[in-house]
């Protein structure tokens, strides 16, 4: 991230109150992770070391400290999900985009596919759960998602299965 | 008294009362963020694109949600001087059956769900549509609708949550209009005190009370904060009322500042709602361009502004300490109470921190009166409750009824029992923090001591119904592996004990447990909850201790006895 855009997001925060998580999200949104460079270019401008913007990125776990892939598919593991079969949504993802089965619940962190196409992660719930099990590729929320049709889903991100 | 309103919010109004009740069919999309994930958002622009093309003069606006999640995307029709009528399940291709019916001056009536007559807004308007499609049901006769009653829900899935003037014209800024220039702030919190309102985050604990404890504290400074956290998962009613009436939340937090004596609040919301902060941000900046945040508010010399601040994903952060840590840029980890925030919260000030539904229900008490609104609920819980209804139930979606209704309502009468015919065997309530109650017990009242009695909580008022199939020491492990997850780390007991419970339940569940494995599981839960700092640990072990109670039998099947 170029100093000039850091200084604008900066800019959109004149009060002290919600800055600090407000200038990360802002950088994440601008950038898909937190690189860095960003955070040391942040830790200087506000005067805030190094070592309390990297507690905050790591105990958030809004923020990732690690580049994301070029689609990013966020499953809901709250409890009406987990109650209408997320678990089953996630192993099949799982199984999908080549990743060993249970890693993402066991790592509880987001895992990328090796070609960045992909990172998988799971998220407590979206406030969607009338329509469980919930998954959300990108900015894209879907409902009622069945194993079957996760596919046609990922298709529409360029996913092609192996034999294709 | 309307005759007082400056002339500029008066001109809003009634811009607004002629888009509620136009004079040309006015189509609305329920665009909450379920509706929208479920086809509302290509329903809106298709119906946009055809408009534009066939005839510009119908209106067509975006509307929050109804609360009947389960027959999203939920389309409304008004023809002037007719009925608003509800379609269900609508999808794209019934657009063009939608526009051929309304622009021959009818509803697509195969499509039709129950028509609405009336509407009481509460606030002041009671707006009658119109009568006519006698065929198509009444709103009231819908099971699902009828046996609810709308306080906090009232407006939602009706107005245009993204214009002021609708909220203005269903008497929306009334009860602020009138409190700041005709009733001393005094008299404002003796009126929440006199309601009985209690908050609706968890506790239940006297919303009048605590105001009135950040008043009397003397500082130069003080603060008025939105929980809009909303961290347990299965729980979405905060998120509904923000995304349907935005404006709502603003009028009951201004009532707040002035009874409290503040000019400062703030709203702490997740990151995963950004539905919910935008509408939220555009209606801070149409209430500030009206005069009605900001400085000297209606023309008073009251000041008093809103700010929003995000959350970044941590279930902790919903605690009142742990947030406002979060919001002055630290980890949000608990510290002890005292100090509680009404004596020292944000940058140390006092500071009063209510849940969302907690200040949605302010205006209409001031409107309406104390009394009338410790008519509605029951002894010692006044008031209704929004409560989502999911997992294994029929009729899924957002359920406002009176304090003290019994669980069996809730889920048979309006939610209609089990999905997909299955029999219901238990709900959990109150999420994390909650329990499991079985189907023998759902006769009781959700109110916040019935639940208490019975192990589990109200909590924010997520009611997850689950049906035979569920495994109940599975639930019991899914709890907790969240809690496990979630906890902040900072003590032993929830930090330690947690991975213990889960390594415990996962062992009984793989078959390899024992016995003496249970007697474990319990006394380690009981420590967990009698030893952790803050709410997270001291409620987390509930999920197990209510199904060892209540569904004892399957864990025995598990273990070798
Ligand atoms: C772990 C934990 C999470 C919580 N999450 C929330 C939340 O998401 N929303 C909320 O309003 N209250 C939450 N609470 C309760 C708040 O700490 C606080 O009691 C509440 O916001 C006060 O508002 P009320 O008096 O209006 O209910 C949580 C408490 C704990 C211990
Ligand atoms: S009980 Fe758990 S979440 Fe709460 S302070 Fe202790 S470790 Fe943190
Ligand atoms: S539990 Fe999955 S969206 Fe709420």
């Amino acid at each position: 991230m170029d100093e000039k855009t850091l200084d604008e997001i900066i800019s959109r925060y004149d009060s002290p109150s919600g800055r600090l998580l407000g200038i990360l999200s802002d950088i994440q949104n601008e950038e898909r992770y937190i690189p860095r460079e960003s955070l040391e270019m942040l830790s200087g401008k506000l005067n805030v070391h190094l070592s309390q913007l990297y507690s905050l990125v790591t105990f958030y776990s809004f923020f990732s400290l690690e580049p994301v892939g070029d689609h990013r598919i966020t499953v809901c593991m709250g409890t009406a999900c987990h109650v209408k079969g997320a678990g089953e949504i996630l192993r099949n993802l799982e199984e999908l985009l080549g990743f060993p089965v249970g890693i993402t619940e066991e790592k509880r962190e987001p895992v990328t596919t090796d070609d960045n196409a992909f990172t998988l992660e799971i998220a407590r719930c979206f406030g969607a759960c009338s329509i469980a099990p919930v998954l959300r590729v990108d900015n894209n929320l879907y409902g009622y998602a069945k194993p079957e049709a996760l596919p046609t889903i990922l298709k529409e991100y360029g996913w092609r299965r192996d034999e294709d | 008294m309307k005759t007082e309103l400056p002339v500029g919010i008066i001109n809003r109004e009634n811009s607004g009362l002629k888009k509620l009740k136009p004079d040309i069919p006015r189509i609305t999309v329920g665009l909450a963020t379920c509706g929208a994930a479920v086809g509302g958002t290509a329903i809106y622009e298709r119906l946009r694109e055809s408009i534009q093309k066939r005839n510009p003069d119908l209106s067509l606006v975006p509307t929050g949600c109804i609360g009947y999640c389960r027959e999203e995307p939920i389309v409304t029709v008004a023809h002037p001087g007719k009925p608003l009528v509800l379609l269900n399940r609508v999808s794209v291709k019934d657009c063009d059956d939608i526009l051929n019916a309304v622009l021959s001056g009818t509803v697509p009536h195969d499509k039709a769900l129950c028509r609405i007559e009336e509407w009481d807004h509460l606030m002041g308007h009671n707006i009658t549509y119109g009568r006519g499609f006698d065929e198509i049901p009444l709103y009231d006769e819908i099971p699902f609708f009828g046996q609810q009653k709308k306080v906090i829900l009232r407006d939602a899935g009706i107005i245009n949550p993204e214009d002021i003037d609708e909220f203005l014209a269903v008497g929306g800024y009334s009860a602020a209009y009138n409190a700041l220039r005709n009733m001393e702030p005094d008299t404002v919190l003796e009126e929440v005190e006199k309601s009985g309102l209690r908050g609706r985050g968890g506790a239940g604990f006297p919303a009048g009370l605590k105001w009135r404890i950040t008043k009397e504290k003397k500082s130069d400074k003080k603060y008025i904060i939105c929980n809009a956290d909303e961290g347990d998962p299965g729980a979405y009613m905060n998120r509904n009322e923000m995304e349907s009436d935005p404006h709502m939340l603003i009028e009951g937090m201004i009532l707040g500042a002035y009874a409290i004596g503040t000019d400062e609040g703030l709203i702490y919301i997740r990151a995963e709602y950004p539905l919910a902060i935008r509408r939220l941000k555009h209606a801070i900046a149409e209430a500030r361009e009206l005069g009605i945040l900001g400085e000297n508010i209606f023309g008073t010399d009251f000041s008093f502004d809103i700010q929003i601040a995000t959350g970044a994903g941590a279930f902790v952060c919903g605690e009142s300490t742990a947030l406002v840590a979060s919001i002055e840029g630290r980890t949000g980890r608990p510290h002890p109470r005292p100090p509680r925030l009404t004596d020292s919260g944000l940058w140390g000030k006092p500071t009063d921190l209510n849940n969302v539904e907690t200040w949605c229900n302010v205006p209409v008490i001031i409107k309406n009166g104390s009394e009338w609104y410790r008519n509605i609920g029951a002894e010692k819980n006044s008031g209704t409750k929004v409560f989502s209804l999911v997992g294994d139930v029929e009729k899924v979606g957002l359920v406002e009824v009176p304090l003290g209704t019994t669980l069996k309502r809730i889920v048979f009468d309006i939610g209609n029992g089990g999905a997909d015919g299955k029999a219901v065997k238990a709900v959990q309530t109150g999420g994390p923090s909650g329990g499991c109650i079985p189907l023998r017990l759902f006769d009781t009242t959700v109110d916040f001591e019935s639940l208490n009695a019975i192990g589990s909580i109200m909590g924010s008022g997520g009611i997850v119904v689950m049906d035979e199939d569920t495994n109940m020491v599975d639930i019991a492990r899914y709890f907790i592996s969240f809690a496990t997850g979630e906890s902040c780390g900072k003590c032993i007991p929830c930090r330690e004990g947690l991975k213990h419970t889960l390594i415990l339940l996962n062992r009984i569940l793989a078959g390899k447990g024992t016995a003496e494995d249970l007697d474990t599981l319990k006394s380690l839960s009981e420590t967990i909850a009698a030893t952790s700092l803050c709410g997270l640990g001291q409620t987390a072990p509930n999920p197990v201790l209510t199904t060892l109670e209540y569904f004892r039998g399957e864990y025995d099947s598990l273990v070798k006895l």
